[in-house]
């Protein structure tokens, strides 16, 4: 809780001292309870309640139906000691690669070359690159289902230019299925990386780069000095965004592959789909989500950190 | 290399990216107007005209139905978050009151739980009370998940903007209702609107949380009735593509009106989650 403390003055926020002693004239302090209470209750009720006691299910034994049996650690356990569920946990870590990695590494390498522009029709630019990010991802499913299709554009692109020996089931195939479905992340978020970085980018003193060539920085210098610096904020919010979509894939999966061929790209989210709703198994189900929330977590904290630390 | 060149280079990458990013997009718009049925997944400039493909998969898909679902849930989940989440950020970015910070932190942790980390419970708990499988029982969860959000949100905003004309407010004898109503309401519109942008994309785009809720009901959503759709008709792509660009019309009108807002929420608020 301290390190949240720290986070929230970091990013300008103050945690406890309000204006006037904090209420209006002739008001008792208790009433800020009313301004706040209608959000709390329905929050309460229907997202922090039913956290709690989903990490109380996960105590448990139970197919939903017949009698709990409480089993302690249990199902924490079954996650690293079945091979189904901590191969989900490894594929959300590939995913991330997919998702953050690559669409970053793109974003910086063409936010360097375009650095220099004074790019104009900005708002179009932006409206476009951000269309992926904005549309459902159940709809971005389909969209790939249908361009990786055995006999889909791709193939057929493929074949077109000779290179059948490529060309393949991707969504079918064992080694494929997974890196397709990462590649649906990377095209999901390069365009969101590209357009933040661009907006970061143009409000860099144009001074610094001047600095930079006057000492005799070279392009990659000059991006190591001054870009990368520059941009420190917009990525941290990148790396938000893109890593928190990486863990929780669960449309995408459901649609375009279900966690198939065979096991090659289920993920935690689905899987907790899957446990529960199918299976029946959900205290194993509960323990999954309780782990997402703890992965969650813990990346938000290193990304802050990060985000910090090069300050 | 001259500055000239440095332009063009540029644009040509800028465009190259936004080529990248709106192709499968344009694909789709294309294959929805193709001939229904025809075998193969090939896209066909010169008869993408099928705009009968709207209207088929309107009815069969059932999106006449699911889109006024889709619209009921999101609009109603917009308008209450917003009115939720104003009054509740100023109250935790300028009143003094007992517990005030750890009520903060709970709602804080509220962004960072996916939905998967309490649907389980949720469902059963709202199948006991008779609200599963009904309108309330998606709207309820949403709200709570977007005012975790906007309480959030609109508490930076006010503690950065609204503390100085809050003091002066309250010095002149204003009461805190008066002070909320006419003061910061006005001040916030433009915050406000951000907000109802990202609720409008969240909500109307989500799928687990109502394909789980309403799953015992004919209620579907539009993201819903997209994926049955898929299940029924895996391979006629003209359809598939038409019940693609049915789901997404709505949020694009809504994104395309207002990026501005779009751009500037995800740019201020996402990273001080």
């Amino acid at each position: 809780m301290t390190s949240l403390t720290a986070r929230i003055k970091a990013a300008g926020g103050r945690v406890n001292d309000a204006p006037s002693g904090g209420r209006a004239p002739g008001e008792p302090s208790r009433i800020g309870y009313l301004y706040i209470l209608p959000a709390v209750i329905i929050y309460g009720l229907f997202v922090f309640a039913p956290f709690l006691h989903s990490i109380y299910l996960s105590l448990f034994d139970w197919d939903g139906v017949s009698p709990m049996e409480f089993v302690g650690l249990k199902n924490y356990g079954a996650i690293w000691t079945n091979p189904i569920f901590r191969s989900a946990f490894v594929h959300s870590l590939e995913l991330v690669f997919f998702y953050t990695v690559l669409p970053l590494a793109i974003g910086l390498v063409l936010v360097s070359a375009i650095q220099r522009t004074r790019v104009r029709g900005t708002a179009f630019f932006r409206t476009a690159l951000f269309i992926p990010y904005v549309i459902a991802p159940t709809v971005i499913a389909v969209i790939w289902r249908w361009i990786l299709a055995p006999k889909g554009p791709l193939n057929s692109a493929l074949d077109a230019v000779g290179l059948e020996a490529i060309s393949r089931p991707w969504l079918g195939d064992f080694t494929f299925a997974l890196p397709s479905v990462g590649m649906v992340g990377t095209w999901v978020m390069f365009g969101l990386v590209l357009a933040l970085l661009l907006a970061g980018v143009q409000k860099i003193p144009q001074e610094r780069y001047e600095a930079a060539r006057v000492d005799g920085a070279g392009r990659w210098m000059e991006f190591r000095a001054v870009t990368l610096p520059g941009l420190r904020y917009e990525i941290t919010v990148v790396l938000v965004l893109t890593v928190t979509s990486a863990l929780r894939n669960f449309d995408i999966i459901y649609v375009m592959t279900s966690g198939g061929p065979g096991y090659a790209t289920v993920v935690p989210s689905y899987l907790v789909y899957q446990q529960a709703f199918k299976v029946g198994a959900v205290g194993a189900a509960a323990a999954m989500g309780a782990v997402l929330v703890i992965l969650t977590i813990v990346v938000n904290l290193l990304v802050a950190r990060g985000g910090r630390g090069a300050s | 290399m001259t500055g000239r060149a440095d332009r063009l280079w540029g644009y040509g990458l800028l465009v190259i990216a936004t080529i990248v990013a709106l192709a499968p997009v344009v694909g789709v718009l294309i294959l929805s107007l193709g001939e229904s049925g025809r075998v193969g997944a090939q896209i066909d400039i010169a008869n993408a005209n099928n705009w009968g493909n709207f209207a088929e998969v309107w009815s069969k898909g059932g999106f006449s139905s699911s889109m006024m679902t889709s619209a009921v849930i999101t609009i109603t989940v917009v308008l209450v978050s917003v009115c939720l989440s104003v009054p509740a950020g100023y109250g935790f970015a300028l009143m003094s009151f007992k517990g005030r910070s750890w009520i903060f932190y709970l709602f804080v942790l509220g962004i960072l739980i996916p939905i998967e980390a309490m649907i389980i419970p949720l469902y059963f708990d709202l199948r006991s009370v008779n609200l599963a499988n009904s309108y309330l029982g998606v709207i309820l969860p949403e709200i709570g998940f977007s005012v975790a959000f906007g309480v959030f949100w609109m508490r930076a905003y006010f503690i950065q903007s609204a503390r100085s004309l809050v003091e002066a407010a309250w010095l002149d004898g204003a009461n805190s209702w008066q002070t909320l109503t006419r003061i910061l309401v006005p001040l916030a519109r433009p915050q406000m609107l951000t907000l109802s942008v990202l609720f409008f994309v969240w909500n109307w785009n989500d799928f687990l949380l109502p394909l789980i809720m309403l799953s015992g009901s004919d209620l579907q959503t539009a993201p819903m009735s997209l994926v049955f759709f898929v299940g029924q008709r895996s391979t006629d792509y003209a359809y598939l593509a038409a019940a693609a660009i049915i789901t997404i019309t709505p949020v694009i009108i809504v994104f395309v009106a207002l990026q501005k807002s779009f751009t500037r929420g995800l740019l201020a608020g996402a990273v001080k989650e």
